[in-house]
């Protein structure tokens, strides 16, 4: 599909930008390019709930990206200069291509997937569970458990962030 | 064929700034953009020429062209986990940079205390 091509090299160059920008605020925002061409590939790939939950998750992480990338001086005063670390990390992915591309022909071509009890569950999702959308009906019932897990590594994180972002209870040093 | 490629390479882009940076920032960035090349990846392996959306909008739709809607279900919660992963991390940075005054990773050498 032409449109997919397009939109991953769209893509490809605006990681290329966040990744070798001086400005950290203008990286961020190549950031957030690559996951609106996300979003608007997820539709082309006829998966629009994906889409939906990639362009709120995208604008959240941008917000929280841009809280860390505010602080005024010294955020960006890293310098970058290695030539020989550089062009040992270019060789190794490289050759990561090259195995990737040999392992890439075994997979199912694109556009040709092997659909085993995903076929089960398009045929019979409507009678068995009444939902219309297959993609929910597969989170909330089939796969419920699956769901469950998500929530806990969503709760464990925010403990997470509460733990270490934290000002109560923390000793002051004088 | 021509995706998939495309697709790995964009996850090396963020491989590298893992790998070569210095800057925490950049470090996170280049997570960020290996997971959305995952979750893509991921989605067009589930895709099927002429597909229509998993989606029944009238009973006398064929579920036979649908597309494979399994990947969907657990990238939809891979996308979820990701954006809290990205929190931890940019909180644990923002301490980082409390206590350093930098966000040099050469700079960060005192672990205790």
């Amino acid at each position: 599909m032409l449109q997919i091509q397009i939109l991953i090299v769209f893509m490809i160059i605006a990681a290329v930008i966040a990744v070798e920008s001086v400005d950290l605020l203008g990286a961020v925002v190549s950031v957030g390019a690559v996951g609106l061409g996300l979003s608007i590939a997820f539709l082309f790939l006829q998966a629009p709930d994906l889409a939906i939950v990639q362009l709120v998750v995208e604008i959240l992480s941008l917000i929280i990206l841009i809280r860390a990338v505010g602080i005024k001086n010294g955020a960006s005063a890293v310098r970058e200069r290695r030539f020989i670390g550089t062009s040992a990390v270019v060789i190794c992915l490289g050759i990561f291509l090259i195995f990737a591309y040999k392992s890439l022909l075994e997979i199912p071509r694109f556009g040709s997937p092997i659909i085993g009890v995903a076929g089960r569950y398009l045929m019979q999702s409507l009678k068995e569970t009444g939902a219309a959308n297959v993609v929910t009906s597969i989170i909330l019932d089939y796969r419920a458990l699956d769901t469950l897990g998500e929530a806990t590594v969503l709760f464990t994180a925010v403990i997470g962030v509460l733990a270490v972002v934290r000002k109560i209870g923390r000793k002051s040093k004088e | 064929m021509t995706e998939y490629i495309l697709c790995l390479i964009l996850f090396c882009v963020g491989l590298y700034a893992i790998m070569i940076k210095r800057n925490l920032i950049k470090i996170i960035i280049g997570l960020c953009i290996m997971e959305y090349s995952v979750n893509l990846f991921f989605t067009l392996i589930g895709y099927k020429h002429g597909g229509i959306v998993p989606i029944f909008s009238s009973l006398d739709e064929t579920p036979a062209r649908m597309v494979d809607p399994i990947p969907q279900a657990l990238i939809l919660t891979a996308i979820v986990i990701g954006l809290a992963v990205t929190c931890l991390i940019v909180a644990i940075a923002l301490k980082i940079y409390e206590k350093y005054k930098t966000y040099d990773i050469r700079e960060i050498t005192r672990l205790k205390g």
